[in-house]
């Protein structure tokens, strides 16, 4: 099945199989394995990417539903010279341990963040129910949340 | 509590080296790694808990086009693999040794757990492999399961030779002097406790990937493992799929593995015999379901438990019957966690002066059971911790107070315990006090008022627990039947350039060693924490190493590499004396420089380094380089101590709980990182309310695990948890060179008994089965 | 999953062709349910017609105290979108609190209603509100619809085209989540219209009913109290590892209650 798409600024013609995931042409056809598979019921939220603009499971999207979408991964946000906000402040405040979940985590955050004005401690954890982390409690994934929402909200746009 | 310490030395919070790579999507797991030409595995797994494999039809599987092989159990036995060995011999009360079912990586005649692998297909790509996976016929003759612990040893015997399904009757302390100090006590407290099933979750499901070259013989395994040299030595001298020098085996980034990555698991030995027969790289991935049904599972006792107390309140003897399920087969290390690592616990951070501890590991048709976050000392700070503060109730006692009475008291260390330990050091009143402090205990009357005007009824629980960290020395633990040493290497390489290498046996899977190792190695070489470099989770860069379980990185692996550094500076200073021209006993070593004492005299730990590598003016009887290595064996566990107090709250129409503060003040002895601390308390308390709150490992009667995915099992989200308020005291261990106890298993061990003491103290009941969910907690409530 | 081919018609005729020319068909909406099931190897479709290209089933719009939603429109839009926050503000807070952020950026309302899980928000709205199915044939009033578990009104390839809600004077929803699933062990709304009160339960049975006894017992005022004699008989509610039928049945009554409660803070 031919398969044409923007994923991280470049557009990408592929052919992939009729029933490949989003996640699938992601990791093995583009190679871009900072997307994490973690469950199979769709729950743990380590393969979230955005798709045209809005935090979704890569893992419960099809590749043709992903047809002229723009997709961005963890690999599009931000360079290790020049962090997202957000990756800046999973960094700071140790949000982070195994980071197995940290790449979904880092994008459902960002997406939060960019729809929900006057987040408190209770709406971060409540924004995050789609991903599980068993590192980090949590706690710290809530200061990196509130720490970079007002950064973002000052400065550029980073998709 | 522990000062802040700026820079990037120990006691500095210094953010992690190896953040950058995983925020930014560059992290390598072992999925992430492909090689040309890579075949996938699908395993064959039983769809029952117990039966004889009559026959295998893998004719119709074989014929899909792109399927490479479809091996099975019976080939592999006959290609003459061993089986998978448990690590820990156990010794029975009548000293005779455990007995220990044979455990065939791949199953090849009956079938004793669901999920249990028997054969896997190879093919070109995944969806083929599960294809054809379905098309093997296989039938299966069911015979009668068990599954419940407490009923194993009336069951039939699932193992030829192991009678009543019993792998051990293990006993620990004086039998005689505990029933006689409980018949003579002014007050008896009894309860039964049931320590729930749990499946461990990792968030990285395990995976392998296993390559071998026919021209060289090498066999190459990437795998998840928490201790990649464990499993190289495992998979040569007991499964005899390699010899040691031809098997590299590495793990690279791994994702979190809470103890279930220890083991040696069936589907990582498969992976590579497969690769070998069918002479492509062979890789797998399990898919979550298959990691709920075949990953070692935690925990699941049955105890009964009996504290004796004298008319003052002080404990004078505790009695524990417990049974522990370890599943279909004993995992690498599954029997020694119910036995070594729980009764030895069982004095806590009390002077009971009697203790009787018997242990009956049983077979049952369930998923091995092995370490689990804790592994035994969880489920020992359960009963404790439980049956304390049921005690202090059944008294009428302020259960802090009643604690406080019983406490081991600064001045009795080193403190001798009946069931074989000696606690170091330690100071436990003041982590009480720090917890209370912290909790606003006083204000608790305050606060359950306030609930209860909004419907709530709320509850106070503590758990000031014990741990003990850094299985040790490794002589003893061999004398009680460990297979292994406990040491751990480590080996500094000081490069030309001034820079550090430094490669360790400890593996780090978030742990943060790649930076706290670096934090202690640069701090003591005077450089910069980003001129060191910790390699590790590669047998074929790492010269051997044991792993990292049980709280030990640190005060073992971390000891090693002191020792080399020592090594190195010793080296350094006769390099530096031979240069300055000054006798080697005048040199001293500080702040990153070689310094001839009551002089002006120095040089640089680059400039030294450098010498030894050009080493144009250097001393005739010393070899060139700078490279030092060494073998840490510690001579006592560590024992990390604390007081964790929750709070909940409990909805009296739903019985939904809700945990809405959690305190734990901990003595982790010196602290390297006190955000990484932070850090390991909040992750461990997290599952440690997990457990309490939210989830169970269930079969029904038949051996079906009813909780096999995320739509059942349930593991905290962010929004089931309050903030977590952490604090820390310091009392430094006093047998390793870093005073260091080790932190990471302290947040599951404290955490279920806090938060259940606190639920049935909201409502006022002995006892609640784990998890409490929120019909059970609804009925407790209509009595 | 299994091998699948897959389409993306760009009209309803086209969609119901290529549905009927399968040799099993299934129709994707927001896949939110449909694609975990077929990752399990629950489900085998040998065509998955995406309905994601074809007109006409998305917008929302308010047209004479009814509440128009198409199929399509996807959780996080009527959460958020101010016609429903404004003319039917329960509708918004149920889709807010459907699975998971990223669950609510995919999944939709046809999707969700087509399914029928006996867990599901949506339906609870739909019996409660007393919501009209549109599908590409027909009308089906709300409590026609929903049938048995997993089980509805619809015929093999007909295709929800939209949903009308009428607007109540005030409404709200109620919801105990299971902890794992984040599904509704128990569901409850509470609607009160001109003509009298309406309750729509899901969670309980194996599908989404109405709760007259409730109605009954609120027929003589919106006050809660007036719900504690009401009996709720667990005979035929669901049972499962976290909850009894039993405690269901509590729970009906005890989620009642608080919608009850949450409806009488809101201005009329």
């Amino acid at each position: 099945m031919k398969l044409s798409l923007t994923v991280n600024g470049t557009r990408r013609e592929l052919d992939v199989p009729a029933n490949a995931l989003l996640v699938d042409v992601i990791r093995e056809h583009l190679g871009l394995t900072g997307t994490h598979v973690g469950c199979d019921t769709s729950q743990c939220g380590a393969c979230t990417v955005h798709l045209d603009g809005r935090a979704v499971k890569s893992c419960t999207v099809l590749a043709g539903q992903a047809e002229g979408a723009e997709v961005v991964t963890i690999e599009g946000i931000g360079r290790a010279d020049e962090l997202h906000p957000m990756q800046a402040a999973f960094r700071e405040h140790h949000a982070l341990q195994c980071g197995f979940c940290t790449p979904g985590m880092i994008m459902a955050a960002i997406d939060l963040v960019g729809r929900c004005d006057d987040l408190d401690r209770r709406t971060v954890r409540e924004g995050l129910e789609g991903n599980l982390c068993r590192c980090t409690g949590y706690h710290n994934i809530v200061d990196a949340v509130l720490a970079a929402a007002p950064v973002m909200a000052g400065g550029a746009d980073h998709g | 509590m522990a000062e802040a310490v700026a820079g990037s030395g120990i006691g500095a919070s210094v953010r992690r080296k190896e953040d950058l790579r995983f925020i930014t999507g560059r992290g390598r797991y072992t999925d992430d790694i492909s090689v040309p030409g890579q075949a996938y595995a699908v395993f064959l797994r039983s769809p029952h808990a117990r039966a004889r494999i009559v026959s295998i039809d893998t004719a119709e599987a074989a014929a899909v086009p792109g399927v490479l092989a479809v091996l099975t159990g019976r080939e592999m036995a006959a290609d003459g693999l061993g089986d998978l060995p448990c690590g820990w011999l156990v010794k029975q009360s009548d000293g005779s040794d455990m007995v220990s079912a044979p455990h065939p990586p791949l199953a090849h005649d009956v079938v004793n757990y669901v999920g249990e692998p028997y054969g896997l297909v190879v093919a070109e790509d995944l969806a083929t492999a599960w294809r054809a996976a379905e098309l093997v016929v296989t039938e299966f003759e069911e015979r009668p399961a068990v599954v419940d612990p407490a009923l194993a040893m009336e069951s039939e015997a699932i193992h030829d030779d192991v009678a009543r399904n019993l792998a051990y009757q293990w006993v620990l302390g004086d039998q005689a002097a505990t029933e006689a100090a409980l018949a003579s006590a002014a007050h008896v407290t009894r309860l039964d406790l049931v320590n729930n099933r749990l499946i461990p979750n990792a968030m990285e499901p395990r995976a392998a990937l296993g390559i071998h070259d026919a021209g060289t013989g090498e066999h190459v395994l990437y795998t998840t493992s928490q201790n990649p040299h464990l499993e190289r030595l495992v998979l040569s001298a007991f499964v005899r799929l390699a010899p040691e020098h031809k098997l590299r085996v590495v793990a690279p980034d791994v994702g979190g593995g809470f103890g279930s990555k220890i083991p040696v698991y069936a589907e990582e030995t498969a992976v590579l015999w497969a690769a070998r027969r069918v002479g492509r790289p062979v890789k797998w991935k399990a898919e979550r379901s298959e990691s709920f049904l075949a990953d070692a599972h935690g925990r699941d006792h049955v105890t009964h438990a009996e504290l004796g107390l004298d008319e003052d309140g002080r404990f004078v003897a505790l009695k524990v019957h417990t049974t522990a399920n370890l599943g279909a087969y004993l995992s690498l290390f599954g029997s020694s966690v119910p036995t070594y690592l729980y009764g030895t616990l069982m004095a806590g951070q009390y002077k009971t002066p009697n203790i009787f501890v018997q242990v009956h590991g049983v077979y049952t048709n369930t998923a091995p059971v092995d370490a689990y976050r804790g592994a035994g000392r969880p489920e020992a700070t359960y009963v404790v911790e439980r049956i304390v503060e049921t005690a202090a109730r059944e008294l009428g006692r302020d259960p802090a107070e009643l604690r406080r009475l019983n406490l081991i008291r600064p001045e009795d260390f080193p403190y001798e315990t009946p069931v074989a330990l000696v606690y170091d050091t330690g100071n436990y009143e003041a982590s009480l006090d720090a917890a209370l402090a912290l909790i606003d205990y006083g204000g608790f009357p305050e606060r359950k008022a306030a609930a209860a005007r909004r419907g709530k009824r709320r509850g106070i629980g503590f758990a000031c627990y014990i741990e003990a960290c850094g299985l040790a020395p490794s002589k003893l633990a061999i004398q009680l039947g460990a297979g292994v040493g406990l040491y751990e290497s480590g080996e500094i390489r000081v490069n030309p350039t001034g820079n550090v290498t430094v490669f360790t046996g400890s593996h780090s899977h978030g742990q943060g060693h790649e930076t706290t190792f670096a934090q202690v190695v640069a701090e003591r070489f005077g450089i910069g924490i980003d001129d060191v470099e910790v390699v590790h989770g590669d047998t074929g860069r790492v010269e051997f190493g044991l792993g990292t379980y049980g709280s030990r990185s640190l005060a073992v692996g971390g000891s090693a590499l002191v020792r080399a550094a020592d090594k190195v500076v010793e080296k350094g200073r006769r390099i530096a004396a031979h240069m300055l021209e000054a006798d080697v006993t005048d040199v001293e070593f500080a702040d990153g420089r070689f310094i001839v004492r009551d002089s002006n005299q120095s040089l640089s730990f680059g400039e030294v380094a450098f010498a030894a590598y050009v080493p144009a003016n250097y001393p005739d009887d010393l070899e060139p380089g700078l490279s030092e290595k060494a073998f840490y064996d510690p001579e006592n566990f560590t024992f990390p101590a604390g007081t964790h107090i929750a709070e909940v709250e409990v909805d009296e129409e739903t019985g939904a709980v809700e945990l809405v503060d959690f305190v734990a003040v901990d003595d982790f002895g010196q602290v390297i990182n006190p955000m990484i601390v932070h850090g390991q308390v909040h992750g461990g308390v997290a599952q440690g309310v997990g457990q309490a709150l939210l989830e169970r490992g269930l079969y029904d009667e038949f051996g079906q695990l009813q909780t096999g995915s995320y739509m059942d099992y349930c593991i905290p989200r962010a929004d089931d948890l309050p903030d977590f308020r952490v604090d820390t005291t310091v009392t430094p261990c006093t047998h390793n060179p870093l005073g260091v106890k080790g932190c990471g298993e302290a947040g599951a061990i404290g955490a279920p008994a806090a938060v259940m003491n606190a639920v049935t103290d909201a409502l006022g009941v002995a006892d609640l089965p784990m998890p409490a969910t929120a019909e059970k907690v609804w009925r407790a409530l209509r009595g | 999953m299994y091998p699948f081919e897959y389409h993306r018609p760009g009209s309803l005729e086209e969609a119901r062709t290529l549905f009927h020319q399968a040799d099993d068909g299934i129709y994707l909406a927001g896949g939110q349910t449909l694609i975990p099931t077929m990752k399990q190897r629950l489900a085998a479709p040998s065509d998955v017609v995406d309905l994601a290209g074809v007109p006409g089933l998305t917008g929302l719009a308010l047209a004479g105290g009814t509440l128009r939603v198409g199929a399509l429109s996807r959780h996080a839009e009527v959460a958020a979108h101010p016609e429903v926050r404004r003319a039917l503000p329960v509708l918004a807070h149920l889709a807010s609190c459907i699975g998971d952020p990223q669950v609510r950026n995919r999944g939709t309302l046809g999707g969700s209603v087509a399914n029928s899980d006996p867990a599901a928000d949506y339906p609870a709205a739909l019996v409660a509100l007393g919501a009209t199915v549109h599908t590409d044939s027909r009308s089906i009033a709300a409590e026609d619809y929903f049938k048995d578990l997993f089980e509805t009104a619809l015929e093999p390839g007909e295709i929800i085209t939209r949903i009308d809600f009428p607007t109540p004077a005030r409404a709200a929803y109620r919801k105990f989540p299971h902890p794992a699933s984040r599904y509704a062990v128990v569901g409850v709304l509470v609607a009160e219209f001109d003509g009298g009160v309406r309750v729509g339960i899901t969670g309980a049975g194996p599908c989404a009913f109405r709760g007259t006894a409730l109605e009954e017992a609120l027929g003589d005022g919106l006050d809660p109290a007036a719900l504690d004699g009401v009996e709720v008989p667990d005979a035929g509610f669901n049972s499962d590892l976290f909850a009894s039928a039993e405690y269901r049945a509590h729970l009906v009554k005890v989620m009642a209650r608080r919608a009850v409660q949450d409806l009488l803070e809101q201005a009329r």
